[in-house]
């Protein structure tokens, strides 16, 4: 220590050797910062690589459909040969990738630009990829949606049914019962036959997406979400005997206020986990009831539709029925490889 | 000090669990039957017993954290019935719990712990009120400001058992029902926590009703002691009296049973066995619970169960023969 009066003495400034006051030893501890259960299991998703790379292409394949129709030149429902007041130009029709109809060949000829058929275009000569961009963007939002609308219902009910129990759990618990030994596809196939004929979407937003896809929801709305009120019902029945329930019910917190503080925090990794297995499996259906023709109504493509568009040029056009088909398994791999990763990161038994 | 005031009064508390005997058929199981007992403002209540005798479900039945089947709770003069008084009664009587590890919410910072009750019962207005008061109860059981955000898992036993305390605290109670508060931590954290209970009483005036296995920690921390054996109270006295003379024979070989420190009065003392288990309160024996395991008991102990009566000053026995036997 640098004494100033007496530059060469060994002797040591006393004023160094103060015990630190309070303010300077708070300023020096220094704490681990907190680490939260969710920031841990972020953590441990990104070091799985199978589900970093499915979360990518999931994140790539929504904004395409989401951005790419915003400054592609086709549209998905604009017959490229039929002009106002000309015959229609039938070399548009059943185009192969990459190649032009008669007008567009001379328009290149003239110098111009023309943006390429990447995947061709159908028997109505409508632009492929951007039908299949639609179709994509469509499929992916039913999931979406469906599986919204599964968590909503599935995670009231189940809580309710675990947190009070005894009777109301009873009743909910039989009723899920009686719903779980209905066949789906039957009551699919009659509610959008039923709701076809009375549900009126004219002139609504829901109009372009038709009644059919509105009976899918109204589907998934009435039978889908007893799965998940089933498994949030085990997870709260569990979690409720813990202490910190008690605690709440003790200080005088009413049962919305545990349900919603303390119940469903607790068992948010499940509820993430099979919301995000639940989006493949409502797109599957939603492909699978399109493919049958109970889906989107036309021109308003689905990949579901699209496949089953695709079947009656099979053998010329066999690319048409491999594209709609190897997306959909792309989404629905991906999206169930992304909700495996998340259960190995968010699961705590797993990990334990 | 304890005052002349009785601030709690439980009259015949009984608290019956129905168990699923399968195929529609239920039996009861009396937890806790026919207890009355009352706690004066400002004294520590000590209830001891062994496991599963309903120490516990006494603590939760009193704060209606269960429906009591019957019987009467009266605190402050006030009968806790209906829902106004139980909302009342929730805002001057908390519980501290047994388990540090699960009675805290791993998904929650402590302040949101220790503010719950805030938040439960709309105590602040302002944000900085509700903090203002998170750091006064964090600093009361002796935690740091830069505790608060942090969450329950990063500590240790008895900092959570501290962080349980300050939320007991939060809502200004008078009364707090203690179960097994000590019981899973280790010894010098058992100190600690016990004497800042002791310290927190002192500074807030409050009332204790402690419940836990550990005779010594009961014997160091309250007034008066109550002994329960499977769901009846069998003797209630002064501390020093129950430990002097002891009146009913259970209390005497519970109270034979605790370690001595001192090797000379460990020799001295003689060790009362009990034999047998104790009985499932789902078949519970005739007349005195205890007979089955009693020394002195006769045929007529079978018949009837004894009156919880006083045979000194304050000191209540449940015993056909306790003037016998002493």
């Amino acid at each position: 220590m640098f004494n100033a009066n007496k530059p060469f003495s060994m002797h040591l400034n006393p004023d160094a050797f103060r015990p630190a006051t309070e303010a300077e030893k708070e300023y020096i501890s220094q704490m681990r910062p907190s680490s939260t259960f969710f920031k841990d299991g972020c953590k441990r998703l990104m070091k799985n690589k199978v589900a970093t790379a499915s979360l990518i292409i999931i994140i790539v394949v929504t904004l395409s459909s989401i951005l790419l129709p915003l400054f592609w030149p086709y549209s998905y429902d604009a017959m490229l040969g039929v002009r106002p007041g000309k015959p229609a130009d039938s070399s548009f029709n059943n185009l192969q990738p990459f190649t032009y109809g008669k007008t567009e060949l001379k328009r290149i000829a003239a110098g111009e630009k023309v943006f390429p058929h990447i995947f061709g275009t159908d028997s109505h000569g409508r632009d492929y990829f951007i039908r299949v961009v639609y179709g994509t963007r469509i499929s992916l939002a039913v999931g979406f949606f469906a599986s919204i609308i599964v968590l909503i219902i599935g995670m009231t009910i189940g809580s309710i049914a675990g947190y009070f129990g005894g009777k109301v759990d009873i009743i909910i618990m039989r009723i899920v019962d009686m719903i779980y030994s209905l066949p789906d596809m039957l009551v699919i196939i009659l509610l959008s036959v039923v709701l076809g004929r009375t549900l009126n979407v004219e002139g609504t937003i829901f109009a372009k997406i038709g009644s059919n896809v509105i009976s899918m929801f109204i589907v998934f709305g009435l039978l889908y979400w007893v799965s998940m009120a089933r498994l949030i019902r085990g997870q709260i029945l569990s979690l409720r005997e813990q202490e910190y329930v008690l605690s709440a019910q003790a200080t005088g917190a009413s049962g919305s206020w545990i349900i919603k503080k303390h119940l469903l925090p607790n068992c948010i990794s499940v509820i993430i986990i099979s919301t995000a297995l639940q989006i493949p499996n409502a797109i599957f259906t939603e492909s699978f009831l399109s493919f049958l023709g109970l889906g989107v109504n036309a021109p308003m493509p689905s990949l579901g539709s699209l496949a089953s568009d695709a079947l009656n040029g099979i053998t010329s056009y066999t690319y048409r029925l491999v594209i709609p088909a190897v997306v959909i398994c792309l989404i629905v791999l991906s999206l169930n490889l992304f909700g495996d990763g998340l259960r190995d990161a968010f699961d705590p038994k797993l990990n334990a | 000090m304890p005052e002349n005031k009785t601030l709690l009064e439980v009259r015949n508390l009984k608290q019956y669990f129905d168990i699923n005997m399968g195929f529609f058929r239920s039996k009861p199981l009396k937890a806790v039957d026919d207890v009355s007992f009352s706690i004066r403002k400002g004294e520590t209540l000590g209830l001891v017993g062994e496991s599963g005798c309903g120490k516990t479900t006494v603590g939760r039945s009193i704060l209606h954290l269960y429906t009591p089947t019957g019987g009467q709770v009266i605190y402050d003069g006030q009968e806790i019935k209906s829902r106004e008084s139980l909302r009342e009664f929730r805002r001057k009587a908390t519980m501290v719990f047994q388990d540090p590890y699960s009675s805290l919410n791993p998904r929650m910072t402590v302040s949101d712990i220790v503010a719950e009750p805030l938040d439960v019962h709309k105590l602040y207005k302002t944000k900085k009120e509700r903090e203002d008061r998170v750091l006064e109860l964090m600093g009361y059981v002796g935690l740091n400001s830069e505790h608060a955000s942090r969450y329950a898992h990063e500590f240790s036993g008895g900092q959570r058992q501290r962080i349980g305390i300050a939320r007991a605290l939060a809502v200004n109670p008078e009364f707090i029902v203690c179960d097994e508060p000590v019981s899973a931590l280790d010894v010098s954290i058992q100190a600690q926590v016990i004497n800042m209970f002791d310290d927190l009483q002192d500074k807030l005036g409050l009332t204790y009703l402690f419940i836990a296995h550990d005779l010594l920690v009961v014997r160091h921390i309250s007034d008066r002691i109550a002994v329960m054996y499977l769901g009846k109270m069998v003797e209630l006295a002064d501390a020093e009296e129950i430990y002097k003379h002891p009146l009913h024979p259970y209390s005497q070989s519970l109270l034979s049973a605790v370690p001595m420190p001192d090797p000379k009065t460990a020799r001295a003392n003689k060790r009362i066995v009990l034999t047998g288990d104790i009985p499932s309160p789902l078949n519970a024996p005739s007349g005195c619970p205890f007979r089955t395991r009693c020394r002195f008991a006769t045929p007529a102990c079978a018949e009837s169960m004894p009156a919880f009566e006083e045979v000194s000053k304050d000191h209540f026995v449940a015993c056909h023969r306790v003037k016998e036997i002493n």
